[in-house]
């Protein structure tokens, strides 16, 4: 039996927590997320509302708990993104010859250069700001990593025996990248996939605190950090809450993406 | 009528000739060795006659295959595809990275089948591979394994496998034995000779192990420096060497000189395209003089000869 190393395990139960917190706020929340009650406005951490309430008198707790559906939503649909363009991408610079793959590769390298907040606002701008417009915005700004990755995985497989042995028994290029590279590169996309959600988590939050991300009443953990920002002297908790939580998915979602490479990565973990 | 014809085969990389002029044909049922050191080029000529030399290497010249209609050089991808795994099949070096590490042993044998339309349903060819398993004697219930679970001794034997799933007229072998333990070695020799022997296949069998072209081959080419520099029966080339470094192979692997050094053939292989002009072994020969400097021409018929101005031994009877 292998050692589980520590920051999978760390990782694992951070994200486990976030996934978990996210289901049952489907089922049960202490109050209604957009329930604005004017009787307790800014009240701070009781019995009644651990986290304290809002401007508006809306439970905080029951806010950061509907707003990791949000956060887990984005996270999963702008990597789905990511993978769905960058992946193939990848594979397919590394099994064209010189030139097509040198065009993906310099054009890859283009996107790269775009700053992934810039092209989320000009989404925003353009298609008007919405949880569906960051999530694709930070999809595509992913893609370049995704077939960076992908494509030195790829590449290494292409220089296997199984794989000249493949072309050997008369396998075209389609059904070897189907069934031969693909499902050897899955470990760098599991990897990949982990690091670009934290990275997702962070651009959805950016974006909402900017006003270009989740419109309310929908909870965002972005939008409550902007509406906390008057009320920073007097009530700073409002701030420190999603603050937390947002630190908190993006250290699990690294963690776990460091430790399945470890994993995955044999001469990695013989070093350790 | 040949299986395999190879003329004036020439590979090269930019202005740098790592083969040339190579012939070689290889009969039906023929077992044909290939033999020279690290870097002579018997891998080039075997991946030329495949179509699966890297992309910026180019080949030149002929090969021709029996039963199919057009040049396999300069054959386009689609065409090869159809004549790779079924009328030509190759074992690699390497068992350990010549499975995918993803898939069944099952589905990676039966896969050739399929490809090739051979067994037409994936039952079939199911069938078919455990009844390929059983002839290589390996058990049928390695067939749900992952090439992981299975040594290297195993792992060549499903190489194997593969390569014979389609009854294929010719089999390429590089170095099929090299990675493995000797005593292993004897049984995937023997399993070579057998598996091609029951489909009356030809065998391009290529290694730097004297020994082993012994035990297999019924005919021997000697490679050196990118060019065939003495061919014939094995049993004349290897008890009356022509040329002077198929002479020098065959006494560095003479071990019954017991007690005294081992006899070596003086300097080393050079780098690719670092051969010399003329006789490529005159630099490291003890019989050179000016005459070699310039290429010796092939004495003797196409498949019985060598290429040396100042030949050892008898003439071949």
């Amino acid at each position: 039996m292998r050692r589980l190393n520590p920051s999978l395990v760390a990782g694992g139960v951070i994200v486990g927590v976030i996934v978990a917190t996210a289901l049952l706020s489907f089922v049960w929340t202490p109050y209604d997320a957009t329930f604005v009650d004017p009787s307790v406005r800014l009240a701070t951490p009781s019995w009644a509302h651990w986290f304290g309430t809002d401007k508006f008198g809306r439970d905080v707790l029951s806010q950061i708990m509907v707003g990791s559906r949000t956060t887990l939503f984005v996270g999963v649909v702008a990597v789905g993104v990511a993978a769905v363009i960058g992946v193939p991408l990848g594979v397919l610079a590394a099994m064209t010859p010189r030139w097509p793959s040198e065009l993906i590769m310099r054009t890859n390298d283009l996107l790269l250069a775009f700053p992934a907040l810039l092209l989320a606002i000009m989404f925003g701008a353009v298609f008007g700001a919405s949880t569906l417009t960051a999530m694709v915005a930070i999809g595509i700004a992913s893609v370049p990593s995704f077939a960076r990755v992908i494509r030195s995985g790829a590449l290494q497989v292409m220089r296997t025996e199984y794989v000249l042995a493949a072309r050997a028994a008369g396998r075209k290029p389609f059904p070897i990248a189907l069934r031969h590279v693909l499902p050897n590169v899955t470990s760098l996309v599991t990897v990949q996939a982990s690091v670009s959600f934290a990275i997702a988590v962070l651009a959805e939050a950016a974006l909402s605190f900017l006003g270009y991300g989740t419109p309310p009443p929908t909870p965002s953990w972005g939008r409550m950090l902007q509406e906390s920002q008057e009320f920073l002297f007097s009530a700073p908790r409002l701030a420190v809450f999603p603050g937390i939580a947002i630190a908190l998915a993006v250290l699990g979602f690294n963690l776990l993406g460091d430790g399945l490479r470890d994993r995955f990565d044999p001469k990695l973990e013989d070093r350790r | 009528m040949n299986v395999l014809e190879v003329a004036g085969l020439n590979v090269s990389v930019r202005d740098t000739t790592l083969v040339s002029d190579v012939d070689l044909t290889v009969g039906p049922g023929e077992r044909v060795g290939l033999i020279g050191e690290s870097g002579s080029g018997k891998s080039l000529t075997a991946l030329s006659i495949l179509g699966l030399l890297p992309e910026d290497v180019v080949p030149s010249g002929s090969v021709r295959l029996s039963g199919v209609d057009h040049d396999l050089i300069g054959a386009d991808e689609r065409a090869l595809s159809r004549i790779r795994g079924r009328d030509l099949a190759m074992v690699f070096q390497e068992p350990m990275t010549a499975l995918n590490p993803t898939m069944r042993i099952g589905d990676q044998i039966a896969e050739t089948m399929l490809i090739h339309h051979t067994h037409p349903t994936r039952s079939a060819a199911r069938a078919a591979a455990a009844d390929l398993l059983d002839r290589v004697q390996l058990p049928a219930d390695l067939l749900r394994a992952y090439p992981h679970q299975l040594s290297g001794g195993q792992r060549q034997r499903v190489v194997l496998a593969i390569a014979l799933s389609n009854d294929p007229a010719l089999l390429i072998c590089d170095e099929p034995t090299t990675a493995l333990d000797v005593t292993v070695q004897a049984l995937v020799l023997d399993l070579i000779v057998q598996g091609v022997v029951a489909r009356s296949s030809a065998l391009l069998f290529i290694t730097h192990d004297l020994a082993v072209v012994a035990t297999v081959c019924e005919r021997v080419l000697v490679m050196y420096g990118g060019r065939v520099v003495e061919s014939g029966p094995v049993h004349e080339v290897f008890t009356n060497p022509r040329h002077r470094y198929t002479q020098g192979l065959l006494a560095a692997s003479n071990l019954e000189a017991a007690g005294s050094r081992l006899t070596t053939i003086p300097g080393t292989v050079p780098a690719a395209g670092h051969f010399p002009s003329g006789c490529v072994f005159r630099n490291r020969c003890a019989h050179a003089t000016d005459l070699c400097a310039t290429t010796p021409a092939w004495s003797g018929t196409s498949t019985t000869g060598y290429a040396c101005h100042h030949p050892a031994g008898a003439p071949h009877a």
